[in-house]
């Protein structure tokens, strides 16, 4: 296995243990969880975890003055990025939770809340079945594996930046990707064997 | 499609998990680590943890400790009154938090924590008592029903910002008796949030039931659980061919029979005689 170096980011609002319990149980052994900018540029590549409101996520993210210190590793050195949930929302153009707030724009969309049938409960929570396109990241999966979703908002965007989808009444965006930078709307740390080849798909490209 | 989810429920007493009989007794069972690990490597969908003593605060290194082997989602509850006491249990390899009393006597505490964490994060759990036919609102810490009204509640908790209500029922707690189908029907009518039902559970055939009967999202059990030998891939082969839930081990009791209690009828002499020959290899992640 490749020695690489990760950096979870820490920006106070996300599940960080859990996404650092998944990934040292595949036996990398340099993973941090930091949000310090030495720690960062000295990375090969970043998961950006997240659980909360999206205001306060990119509120935190910015407090940090990592929109600039990720944006120089992430958008000029092009190392990977992984974004779960509201970590992959964040990287809209805008969300619209709590009102109207600028996202980092790393990925051109739109976080709206799901817009559903009346028989169909909000939050989408539980593990739903995904169907994935040929994203690298996916390579380890097998076809439509079950991911555990927990959100109320999504991603809206252009179609060449969706890597899977979802059903819940309607479409539900669930990979993104552009370039180096990729998102997942659902929970791999929280997915058992399927979210942990989501881990490895997206490290053995780093 | 969305599966319906089969839920753990560990239930602590000072931080040694319990199985808990109608809300008064409590037998000990062991650390809650060992419970994580094992329901995570039987497939459950979900862990739910509740500590029911009495402390200022959660106990944080122990849940961080715990949670090493646990890669499904956890929810964690008992003794959460501040918004700090959340920060750091979701720094400590929790996913989602569940809020009991305190959101009877401070509703400021859902509207703050959904606000800052999101409505997905937070579920607001309800111990309803069966008195004389009606359902009243059961305060374990004060040990008594209280005087609020169950609709008004349910649809308060839900205005206020909650994601998932949980319901256990205190009078079926421990009990095997089966879940309390018409309160489950009342609950789902009363919002359009998730519902998780517990209270009463005794085999997979009353996972069948509820999912059948009513719109809960989640089925959950507690002693049934941890007092059956791979009760969780049992329980699941058996409904996977009447109710979608999700199978994701690669061991499975698809091909093996079950008798009318869904004990594991033995195989075939022929086929465990194949067995021998059959290899095995290790899931490669």
């Amino acid at each position: 296995m490749k020695s690489i170096k990760i950096t979870i980011i820490d920006y106070d609002v996300g599940n960080v243990h859990s996404v650092y319990n998944a990934i040292s149980k595949l036996g990398y052994k340099n993973i941090n969880v930091s949000s310090n900018e030495g720690q960062i540029k000295n990375s090969d590549c970043f998961i950006l975890p997240g659980v909360g409101a999206f205001n306060k996520c990119i509120e935190n993210f910015k407090l940090n003055n990592l929109d600039n210190i990720l944006g120089e590793e992430v958008l000029v050195k092009n190392k990977p990025l992984l974004g779960i949930c509201v970590g992959m929302q964040i990287l809209a153009t805008y969300g619209t939770e709590n009102g109207y707030c600028e996202g980092l724009d790393w990925i051109p969309g739109v976080v709206d809340k799901i817009e559903l049938k009346k028989s169909f409960r909000i939050p989408h929570v539980g593990w739903n079945s995904v169907n994935l396109n040929d994203s690298k990241i996916f390579s380890r999966l097998e076809k439509e594996p079950d991911f555990y979703f927990d959100h109320s908002y999504s991603f809206r965007c252009d179609e060449k930046y969706v890597d899977a989808k979802c059903n819940y009444g309607s479409e539900i965006i669930s990979a993104v990707s552009n370039g180096n930078i990729y998102g997942v709307q659902f929970h791999p740390e929280k997915s058992q064997n399927n979210g942990l080849k989501l881990f490895r798909g997206f490290f053995n490209n780093v | 499609m969305l599966k319906k989810r089969i839920v753990g429920l560990v239930v602590a007493k000072g931080g040694i998990v319990v199985q808990s009989i109608k809300f008064r007794e409590y037998l000990p069972i062991g650390k809650p680590k060992i419970a994580f690990e094992f329901l995570n490597n039987w497939g459950i969908d979900e862990i739910i943890y509740t500590e029911i003593e009495d402390q200022d605060e959660p106990n944080y290194d122990l849940i961080k400790k715990s949670t090493s082997k646990c890669f499904v989602p956890l929810t964690v509850g008992g003794n959460i009154s501040k918004i700090s006491h959340i920060e750091k249990l979701m720094k400590s390899g929790v996913d989602k938090i569940s809020i009991n009393s305190a959101s009877i006597y401070n509703s400021n505490l859902i509207k703050k924590s959904s606000k800052i964490f999101g409505n997905q994060c937070i579920v607001v759990s309800i111990d309803i008592s069966n008195v004389d036919g009606k359902y009243l609102i059961y305060n374990n810490k004060q040990r008594k029903v209280i005087d609020l009204k169950l609709d008004d509640y349910v649809k308060k908790v839900c205005d206020e910002g909650a994601g998932e209500i949980l319901i256990n029922s205190v009078e079926l707690d421990g009990t095997y008796k089966g879940y309390d189908i018409d309160l489950a029907k009342k609950i789902c009518n009363l919002t359009d949030i998730p519902v998780i039902f517990a209270g009463g559970a005794k085999s997979a055939k009353d996972f069948e039931k509820i999912f059948n009967l009513t719109n809960v999202a989640a089925a959950a059990a507690g002693n049934f659980f941890h007092f059956t030998e791979h009760s969780v891939i049992k329980s699941k082969s058996y409904l996977s061919d009447k109710i979608k839930i999700r199978i994701n081990n690669r061991v499975n009791y698809k091909e093996n029979k079950f008798d009318d209690r869904l004990r594991l009828s033995k195989k075939d002499d022929e086929i465990l005689d194949d067995m021998l020959f059959i290899k095995i290899d290790d899931e490669i992640i």
